[in-house]
Parts: structure tokens; C-alpha cells; sequence
């Protein structure tokens, strides 16, 4: 049988890591940045969110918090495109959902370099 | 790290139709849980967008807050949550049966390492929020 080298398990790696961040820290930011702040329930000031998040160690953090679930998605994504049956596309669906994910890193890099 | 791995390409797909998951409960919490993925991922790049806004001044910040305060997104911010909580669920429920954890000679039951990572989520949620808006 052949058999073939692959980089599964580096995005299964990058995968894992994503759904940790995401199970862990997630649901506190949506709620607070998502419905609380937005709707007036508490307020974080402009200041002091930029304060926030112009700490080197709170970059570190936001580029975590932000960049390893979108390989998450990547991973999980894929697999419910070629569940619904889509196997003929294997290559080019991987391709697009660890590409966005890759893209969606490049951008985060540059926002948070910008703060 | 690379490893070898017997090609795909010769493996038998059944024919199944784009809709299999409606069929059963199980198969449709299985997509949810997987289409909870989508909904963190998008959350993230409008939390992203704020962020951009920081640098932009108070008055760009402000507007883009005021944005976020449409019923359209609150709805979806709901809806996110309610996702982002199932994905958490399910999470630390699979943490116990994916990772063995051994003491000795016995494994820790799965039970109290899900119980265990979820103390950990709650520990840390509760620092994050005491860390935003007391701090």
C-alpha cells in the first residue's frame, strides 16, 4: 500500500491548541465585548482598552486568544465540507479553510501591531 | 513532524446525501458542535475589528461600539455565545476521555478530569472578567 508523507498532524496540532483557547476563553470575551459593553451593561473606556491592549504581554494574549481558533475553524470546517460530501475537493477545501486561517493570522499581526 | 500514512485516494466514500445529519439527533448535535467553529471564528474577526478601531481615536472606537448595540448584533453576539458555550461544553466533557491522565498504577477517572477542566474554566473566566472591568 502507499503510503505518503502529510502535515495532518500539524494542523491537528494547531487544532487542538485553537479549541482549547476557544473552550477556555471564548465565552468571557463574547460576552463582554459582544453584548455587555455594547449594550451598556458595563464600560470599558476607550483609554483604558488601549491601554489594554498596547501591553506587549496583552498582545501576546490577543494574538493567542485570536489567531489559533481560526485554525480551529480551519480544521473543523473542512471536515464538515467533505461530510456533507464534497470529497471530490479535498485539496482545494483544505487549501481555502487553512489559507483563510493563515490569512486571518497575517491580519491579526498587523491590527495588533498598529495598537 | 511528519508521518507516513496510507493514501486517501483509494478509499471507498458511501453515498450519502448532503443532509445525512438531519436524520438523527446524535448526527445534528455533531454538526452543531462543529459548526460552533464558525461561529467563534466570526465573532473573533469582529472583535478584531474593534480592536482596529483602538488606535483609530475614541470617536471611531465609540462608533464602532455604537454599531455593535443593532438588534442584528446583539442577535448574532446570542446566538455566538450560545454556540461558544456548547463548543466549551463539549470540550471539556471530550478532555477526560482524549487525555489519560495516570496516578501510579490507576487512571484518573474521566469524569474528574472533565470536572477538573471544567473548574478551570470557570477559575479563569472569573480572572478575565476581574482583570476587564475591575482590574
Amino acid at each position: 500500500m502507499a503510503t505518503r508523507k502529510t502535515s495532518e498532524p500539524f494542523w491537528w496540532l494547531l487544532f487542538a491548541a485553537g479549541g482549547m483557547v476557544a473552550a477556555l476563553l471564548v465565552p468571557v470575551h463574547l460576552i463582554v465585548h459582544g453584548l455587555a459593553v455594547p449594550l451598556g451593561w458595563t464600560s470599558i473606556s476607550h483609554a483604558r482598552m488601549l491601554a489594554l491592549a498596547g501591553n506587549p504581554l496583552v498582545k501576546l494574549y490577543l494574538f493567542v486568544l485570536i489567531a489559533l481558533p481560526l485554525y480551529h475553524w480551519a480544521h473543523r470546517f473542512r471536515f464538515v465540507l467533505e461530510d456533507v460530501g464534497l470529497h471530490g475537493l479535498r485539496t482545494p477545501i483544505a487549501i481555502l479553510c487553512y489559507g483563510a486561517a493563515v490569512l486571518g493570522t497575517v491580519a491579526t499581526l498587523w491590527v495588533l501591531w498598529q495598537i | 513532524m511528519t508521518v507516513p500514512r496510507v493514501e486517501r485516494s483509494g478509499l471507498f466514500y458511501p453515498k450519502l446525501p448532503a443532509t445525512w445529519w438531519l436524520r438523527n439527533a446524535n448526527y445534528f448535535r455533531f454538526m452543531l458542535r462543529e459548526l460552533s467553529s464558525v461561529f467563534i471564528a466570526l465573532f473573533l474577526v469582529v472583535f478584531l475589528v474593534q480592536l482596529h478601531r483602538l488606535p483609530q481615536g475614541p470617536g471611531a472606537y465609540a462608533a464602532y461600539l455604537e454599531t455593535l448595540r443593532a438588534p442584528g448584533w446583539i442577535v448574532f453576539h446570542v446566538v455566538a455565545l450560545a454556540f461558544a458555550l456548547y463548543h466549551s461544553v463539549t470540550w471539556f466533557n471530550l478532555t477526560g476521555v482524549v487525555q489519560v491522565v495516570r496516578l501510579g498504577e490507576r487512571q484518573v477517572p474521566p469524569r474528574l478530569v472533565a470536572g477538573a477542566s471544567f473548574a478551570l474554566w470557570a477559575v479563569v473566566s472569573v480572572a478575565l472578567l476581574w482583570f476587564l472591568l475591575g482590574g
